[in-house]
């Protein structure tokens, strides 16, 4: 990734970094501060707070920690992929299971 | 070894204990999400937290990591009295994002929402606790490098990760404020 070296050294693709992260924060105060104001249900706010989220971590991981920069093979990234993986997991099927713990725990009478 | 590959090493090190640490985060992050409508008919997440702040906080803590990534860019130049400006102003926001943390814990203290008042309240400061912690660990180190020693190359790799340390809990806190305060507000 040539380009990726040559962006990422510059004051210029950090300022861009830190402008973009404020603008992801700023929209994502906004939907949680006055959700009234987008005509939206609160499983899509949800989903697009988690995008804002997850575009704002790619925003840091890019532009401030230099992800995309390290030279073949890439093994910051490789554990990187697989520590998500692990975290998906851990979150996911925690939620996934304790929600069916508690369904099948109620009161059936 | 050569000193560019043992300073590979050292930030490929580093890097695996960042992910680990991604994992304690995550496990909290699962805990709290199950936990965090058990109430014991206390205070509701909706009832304790107040956005505005939150925002601060949050920004912040952003502004922090772009002059944290200035100061290594400075590093990379070989400006060493602009990298240890950077680092100090790095340093400063940290302490305020610490001291707004410690204002919004000392109030939930005070109306009695400390973490043995529920599950969710449990779950709620282990997790921004543990995020706490972390920084205030940053900015000890972030002390000693600034003031104790002086700027050798052994120091350059340690501020490098430190700085990495740094982004990476700015990532942390990304979550925090969307998924625990945004989505306790929006009574989600």
């Amino acid at each position: 990734m040539e380009w990726g070296i040559y962006m990422h050294n510059t004051i210029g693709s950090r300022s861009f970094g830190f402008v973009a992260s404020l603008l992801l924060t700023l929209t994502a105060f906004l939907l949680i501060e006055r959700p009234a104001f987008f005509p939206l249900d609160m499983p899509t706010i949800i989903a697009l707070l988690l995008f804002l989220a997850v575009c704002q971590a790619l925003v840091q991981s890019i532009f401030f920690l230099h992800i995309l920069q390290e030279k073949k093979p890439r093994w910051n990234l490789i554990i990187f992929g697989s520590t998500i993986c692990i975290i998906l997991l851990i979150v996911l099927f925690s939620i996934w299971i304790m929600h069916h713990l508690n369904y099948n725990m109620m009161p059936h009478h | 070894m050569n000193h560019a590959l043992e300073n590979d090493h050292k930030i490929f090190g580093f890097w695996i204990y960042l992910m680990t640490d991604l994992v304690i985060f995550s496990v909290l992050f699962a805990t709290f999400l199950v936990l965090r409508n058990n109430t014991y008919g206390g205070p509701t997440a909706f009832e304790l937290f107040h956005m505005t702040p939150v925002f601060a906080e949050t920004i912040v803590l952003l502004t922090s990591s772009f002059t944290c990534s200035l100061a290594t860019f400075s590093i990379h130049r070989g400006q060493k009295k602009s990298a240890i400006l950077w680092f100090g102003m790095t340093f400063l926001l940290g302490l305020t994002f610490l001291m707004l943390e410690g204002i919004e814990f000392s109030q939930l203290l005070e109306i009695n929402a400390g973490p043995q008042r529920s599950g969710f309240l449990s779950s709620f400061f282990a997790l921004v606790g543990t995020h706490g912690f972390h920084i205030s660990i940053g900015l000890l180190a972030a002390m000693v490098r600034i003031w104790l020693r002086p700027f050798t190359t052994h120091c350059i790799s340690q501020m490098m990760r430190l700085a990495f340390f740094w982004h990476f809990l700015d990532v942390v806190w990304i979550f925090i404020f969307s998924f625990v305060y945004g989505m306790g507000h929006l009574h989600a």
